[in-house]
């Protein structure tokens, strides 16, 4: 390692011998390098499972448009929308077809007494062609009254439960006190609100929520006509639709900003990215007091090579190639360690927690640029390192 | 080049400010000569380090002249002080090794300030140098590892190995035995002899005084004695 540095900073690796010299120092250094990282990669796991949950719903969905009530900023909050804005829709060129989406939730009961919350889409069962493959090669099994289509990776329910399904064996389940049965799954998985998903037709929707009505879907699902741009079509619809009651997206700008309001203005998601901040702020305030400490430990010897004609950006050089070594070798058992977290929790929860290798290289490169700021914030305790003092 | 490594000529310097000012050096006029042995003696508190401070670089010059090398110290430029400072060799008192470099690595941290160089020919005058004090067995030690004596070796062979032009030399046998004391003067006489290197030393240590050319006693900041010797 000493000769790989040599050659790399073409001097005696300085940095690398102080932080090896003391090896319990060194590690207990390194520790604190690796929770920081650790924090940050969790609050990242944690913030990208939020972004991910958020928008794998609207993967269900093929559509062009979708019209939402004025106050919706998510899938699920906000007013219904009148189905006749649907109709309006229609008229508008370049607009191809439509369809409602209602969306509730509903309480899965299981035998052993314990629930589960399930986002319920209701769809017409001639919708096809606004729904993913996954839900369209399914959605004739939805005609028949009470039957449902079933996350298989739903929170808290045993992957068995659905053992039968696969095999073409439906299955009654009680769900919001009335029957229902499964006929066919799907994959999704829970969210930070609900703890899987559920596809059925509108009319066993409305069954099951009394209060709503086939009038008032959530929202409006559109498909253009081939060869015309969604924005131009979007345009259209938003001089003709009244924007004081309805929003007309495209349905990747409805993703984008459920996902940004989700993440910016919810709770949940500006108490995330705070995290990421002060996982940040931890790993420079360690990094700093490892590196500031190191230098006041080392003024003597730095005075000495004041005094020998080293310049100042010589020690500059041994300060950051202390904070990059801190970086480095805090970085990689950070990652080590956040792999086996995020399996952990994604196991125990439910989220989809990854790990990707953009989140790998940003992280890195931002705990080598918070280890050099902590370097540029402790060099300013070289000043002390007086040659005249020597004597 | 003129004759003398360091002129002085009416040399003052204070330290603190307001009414706690006080004046340690007083219209000190002296001229070094090139490869001679000078000690500078004197009680503690009479200047001595001071001046060695001032001569070697270390403390800025408030007024007078202290030209090194042919170059005025006094209001240089701060990199025209570092380049001026790689020409020189400095023994302190405390030895002040870096502790996380061996022997041979703090040796070479008086080589490499003037660039990388050929790093095989380096050890090589480092592992020399390390050998002619009488530490060839312990070149890979580090610091912790080694006795006071030793220590000081190290730092004396840091401070020659780059042949500098002027050693300025605090208290260096104070850690040394008589002879380990004597061997080190010995070779700073003789690097005066042979390479024309100049050596301005402070000590107490009266065993060493007969190798000096020149003794100059300071008192209360001021030369009260400039012998020299033959």
């Amino acid at each position: 390692m000493n000769a790989l540095l040599t050659r790399i900073f073409g001097r005696l690796p300085i940095g690398w011998l102080q932080l090896i010299h003391s090896k319990p120092r060194f590690a207990a250094a390194l520790a604190g390098v690796s929770f920081a990282t650790i924090l940050v990669f969790m609050q990242l796991g944690i913030l990208g499972a939020l972004n991910n949950s958020i928008v794998a719903p609207y993967e269900f969905f093929e559509a062009d448009i979708v019209i939402s009530a004025d106050d919706a900023n998510t899938l699920t909050d906000g007013s219904n929308v009148a189905r006749a804005r649907l109709f309006q829709a229609l008229s508008v060129a370049g607009v191809a077809d439509g369809a409602a989406l209602f969306i509730g939730n509903m309480e899965f009961k299981l035998a052993d007494g314990t629930s589960s919350t399930l986002q319920t889409f209701g769809v017409d069962t001639g919708s096809g062609p606004f729904l993913s493959a996954q839900i369209r090669d399914q959605l004739n099994l939805l005609q028949p009254e009470n039957t449902a289509l079933i996350d298989t990776a739903t929170r808290g329910v045993a992957p068995s439960v659905f053992a039968g399904l696969a095999a073409g064996a439906p299955f009654a389940f009680e769900i919001s006190d009335k029957t229902l049965t499964a006929v066919g799954t799907l994959t999704l998985g829970g969210s930070f609100f609900t703890d899987g998903t559920m596809f059925v037709s509108d009319q066993t929707f409305l069954r099951f929520f009394a209060n709503r009505s086939s009038g008032a879907p959530n929202h409006v699902l559109l498909n253009i006509d081939d060869g015309i741009s969604a924005d131009v079509v979007v345009a259209r619809l938003r001089s003709v639709l009244p924007a004081s009651s309805v929003k007309v997206q495209t349905l990747a700008q409805a993703a984008a900003a459920d996902q940004a309001y989700q993440t910016t203005q919810r709770p949940t998601g500006i108490i995330f990215g705070f995290g990421v901040l002060i996982g940040v702020i931890v790993g420079i305030v360690i990094v700093y007091q490892v590196l500031s400490t190191d230098v006041a430990d080392h003024l003597r010897e730095y005075a000495t090579f004041k005094a020998m004609g080293y310049a100042q950006a010589f020690f500059l050089g041994i300060v950051f190639e202390e904070a990059i070594v801190l970086a480095i070798f805090g970085f990689i058992p950070g990652l080590i360690v956040s792999l086996g977290l995020y399996a952990g929790m994604s196991r125990a929860t439910g989220l989809p927690i990854e790990m990707d290798l953009m989140r790998i290289i940003l992280v890195f490169l931002g705990t080598i640029i918070a280890c050099a700021i902590s370097g540029a914030i402790a060099t300013r305790r070289l000043a002390g390192a007086d040659p005249a003092d020597l004597f | 080049m003129s004759h003398s490594a360091i002129s002085l000529r009416g040399l003052d310097h204070f330290f603190g400010t307001g009414e706690a000012r006080k004046q340690a050096i007083w219209d000190v006029n002296l001229d070094i000569a090139r490869g001679k042995l000078t000690i500078l003696m004197g009680p503690s508190g009479s200047g001595k380090t001071t001046l060695l401070t001032l001569m070697g670089c270390l403390r800025h010059v408030q007024t007078g002249s202290v030209l090194l090398l042919d170059h005025e110290i006094r209001g240089a430029p701060e990199a025209q002080l570092v380049a001026l400072r790689r020409k020189l060799g400095f023994i302190f008192q405390a030895h002040n090794l870096h502790e996380s470099l061996t022997a041979t690595q703090n040796v070479l941290m008086g080589l490499q300030v003037h660039g990388a160089g050929n790093a095989i020919a380096q050890r090589r005058a480092a592992h020399h140098m390390l050998g002619l004090l009488g530490l060839a067995d312990r070149v890979n030690y580090l610091p912790g590892n080694l006795s006071g004596g030793q220590k000081q070796r190290v730092a004396v062979a840091r401070a020659l190995v780059a042949n500098p032009a002027v050693i300025f030399a605090d208290e260096p046998t104070a850690a040394l035995d008589k002879d380990s004391g004597r061997t080190v003067v010995e070779m700073l006489k003789s690097l005066g002899q042979t390479r024309n290197t100049t050596t301005v030393m402070v000590t107490h240590d009266n065993r060493i005084l007969e190798l000096a050319d020149r003794i100059i006693t300071l008192e209360e900041g001021r030369v009260v004695s400039d012998v020299q010797q033959s």
